[in-house]
């Protein structure tokens, strides 16, 4: 069979399967429709959470990242498990006990009015909808491969289809179905790593495959790589930071904080039928989501150790890279490279007409190695490698069977799909419920509601779509922006509200509002106002990375700060919290006395 | 049946704190700021700093969690304010 039919067969059969299990699972649970996970298993809750959890950005592009980043990327690997700590400690359990659904209504609660709760939506919709951008991106990179047309018509086919499949998924059932994602994803994921571990290293498993030796050698993957990346003016692979120890350290904590704050993981919390539930369900979750993000750096490496291999191919044996015909010829170039040219996100132009395939870091600051690169007739790098299609192109280099490459494909849809889902339905109940039916239209119908949901994610999907087009980076860059609008406006806010008995509606008011405002500014200041090209106005204000050398993506973690701090400043000039709101989050922390919660969404 | 709450906050917060330093040491100490250090350490290939930022931080974060609900669970019933 071709390998085009063969991917046609695997996504249709996923499809197919997730279809009969939404079918399936909706039948008998019209009455749970907000406490979905309420009688599931820990563990298949885990996994439904682990496939919400893991997107198009987990999924299809960290590992391309990390390839590129070296070192510097596990502040990804970090940022996005270490959250985990935060939110089944901090947030978790007492969440739980306060027994409500939304973000917003714990504002609205606990701050005491309409006000916290309509910002709280406000800086909801500000992360989710950044989020679903770097969704659409990771989207659009899928379906141009898989259906073998441009980026653009793959962005548009990608967003009726989870169109269809948010509207029609609901929120019923929709944890059996992630438990389905997750496993196609999960296999897709790591069936490729295995057979490229064996083959490089002779260990089937990859995260210690990474630390192996190469097979029939006694140099190690990672020694190795180093070498290989050097040669070709690339930084060493294993110590190369993200801009700086401090901007990666800053990153990172954005990262773990806007885990901790984004709304639809928060939400999964929330349905867990007990505190002690709530408490262990962030484990089972993390479990799921480390068997993924610990293949990930071994992923990375290999593809990258693959990609290089491809291009020179003696490079194993000989350091010379600069040898006239080191390099394959672009007319013997393997037919991957053929299938990626047709979506534009791998592209070869030819500058010094040799007809072979210059890939290096034609930006490298070693002047001995530019003057070599110079001596051999090069003229600049030849191979532009979008970095988001590695792992969808990994098992193709590595020349896997049909099969696995059709399984990957199946895997990343899967895991754009179930993500952009939830985000969605977190954005409708936030425009429909929280805002419209709590501040504006209290008399409006259980119909009515139902039906602006649908409209605010029919809206939600353009925008993302058309933002996708023209993103602002690449998927998991543009979804850790996403990160930092969470991590500087929701986290501290749910922190002072358990964590604080003093902290008034003022403060958080006033806090969430600075930190948004600031990560805000800093993030458009880069990037463009709401990432419009060609709005950015960073040179008007300092420069890129103006403040301490922190690139926009990281600043979330600053943006926390600021909130923080303003939201104190301004408590104690405001007049102090009632009584009663003092007492409710004393009660808020012992577990006894939880009841379930209420359906009064 | 008053319990003795504040105490039970104390003891939360003291349980919360000792997981902290540990995630912290981890993931920032282990995986960022001492990395060049460790990294003249080698576990098989790997190079050690190189191995917590993108392996060991995780399978320690999993173990912190489950020790951290285990944990909770005796205080609950220490202050016997767990959940019937």
């Amino acid at each position: 069979m071709s390998l085009q039919a063969t991917t046609y067969l695997f996504v249709g059969l996923s499809f197919a399967l997730y279809i009969g299990i939404a079918i399936w699972a909706r039948a008998g649970s019209t009455k749970e429709f907000y406490a979905a996970g309420g009688n599931v298993h820990p563990v298949l809750n885990g996994m439904a959470t682990g496939a919400d959890w893991m997107s198009a950005a987990s999924f299809i592009s960290m590992a391309g990242l990390i390839a590129a980043m070296g070192y510097g990327g596990a502040l990804f690997l970090m940022g996005w498990t270490g959250g985990y700590v935060l939110l089944a400690m901090l947030l978790a359990p007492y969440l739980r006990k306060f027994g409500k659904f939304t973000v917003p209504q714990f504002f609205g609660t606990r701050y005491y009015s309409k006000g916290a709760s309509t910002v709280g939506v406000f800086c909801l919709l500000a992360a989710s909808l950044t989020y679903i951008i770097g969704q659409m991106t990771g989207v659009g990179v899928a379906f141009s491969r898989f259906l073998g047309v441009s980026n653009s018509t793959g962005i548009f086919i990608g967003m009726g289809i989870v169109f269809m499949y948010a509207v029609f998924g609901g929120m019923k059932g929709i944890t059996y179905t992630q438990v389905a994602q997750y496993c196609v994803l999960i296999l897709a994921y790591t069936v490729p790593a295995i057979f490229i571990s064996l083959h490089l290293t002779g260990n089937p498993l990859p995260q210690l495959g990474l630390g192996s030796d190469m097979a029939g050698t006694s140099v190690s993957l990672l020694h190795k790589l180093d070498l290989i990346s050097q040669d070709l003016g690339f930084a060493q692979y294993t110590t190369s930071t993200r801009l700086s120890t401090l901007n990666m350290f800053v990153y990172t904590v954005s990262l773990m904080i806007g885990t901790a704050g984004l709304p639809h993981v928060i939400m999964r919390f929330f349905t867990v039928p007990t505190v002690k539930d709530a408490r262990s369900s962030a484990g089972w979750a993390l479990v799921f989501i480390a068997i993924l993000y610990t293949t990930a750096p071994a992923v990375a490496a290999m593809a990258k150790m693959n990609l290089l291999t491809t291009v020179n191919p003696q490079i194993m044996t000989d350091s010379n890279v600069f040898a006239p015909d080191a390099q394959i010829k672009y007319d013997e170039r393997p037919d991957w490279m053929k299938r990626w040219e047709v979506t534009g996100l791998l592209k070869f132009n030819d500058k010094n007409g040799d007809g072979r395939i210059q890939y290096y870091n034609s930006k490298s600051k070693d002047a001995d190695f530019k003057a070599k690169a110079a001596a051999a007739g090069w003229k600049g790098n030849e191979l532009s490698v979008n970095r988001d299609i590695m792992v969808l192109a990994n098992p193709e280099i590595a020349l896997l069977p049909n099969w696995v490459i059709a399984l990957v494909a199946a895997g990343g849809l899967a895991a754009a799909l179930s993500t952009a889902a939830g985000l969605l339905l977190a954005i409708s109940s936030a425009i429909s419920h929280d805002l419209l039916k709590e501040k504006f239209m209290p008399d409006l119908t259980e119909k009515g509601e139902l039906m602006a949901g649908k409209i605010s994610m029919a809206i939600a999907i353009m925008v993302a779509g058309y933002l996708g087009l023209n993103p602002p980076g690449f998927a998991a860059g543009t979804v850790a922006i996403a990160f930092g609008l969470a991590a500087s406006s929701i986290f501290p806010a749910l922190m002072m509200g358990i964590f604080s008995k003093t902290m008034n509606k003022q403060g958080a008011i006033a806090g969430m509002l600075a930190g948004i405002g600031v990560t805000m500014f800093y993030v458009f200041a880069h990037k463009g106002i709401f990432f419009i090209k060609g709005t950015a106005f960073v040179d008007s204000v300092g420069g890129p990375n103006f403040f301490l050398g922190i690139e926009p993506n990281a600043f979330g973690a600053i943006g926390a700060v600021v909130n923080f701090a303003v939201a104190f400043a301004v408590k104690n000039m405001t007049e102090p919290v009632p009584a009663e709101i003092a007492q409710m989050v004393e009660d808020v922390r012992i577990p006894k006395g939880s009841k379930a919660v209420d359906g009064a969404h | 049946m008053q319990h003795d709450s504040e105490g039970y906050w104390k003891a939360t917060l003291g349980l919360i704190r000792n997981v902290l330093i540990v995630w912290f040491v981890v993931s920032y100490g282990f995986g960022i700021l001492l990395a060049p250090a460790l990294n003249n350490i080698h576990i098989g290939g790997y190079p050690l700093g190189f191995w917590f930022a993108q392996q060991g931080s995780m399978y320690i974060f999993v173990a912190l969690i489950f020790i951290y609900a285990k944990l909770m669970g005796n205080i609950d019933k220490k202050f016997d304010v767990h959940e019937d």
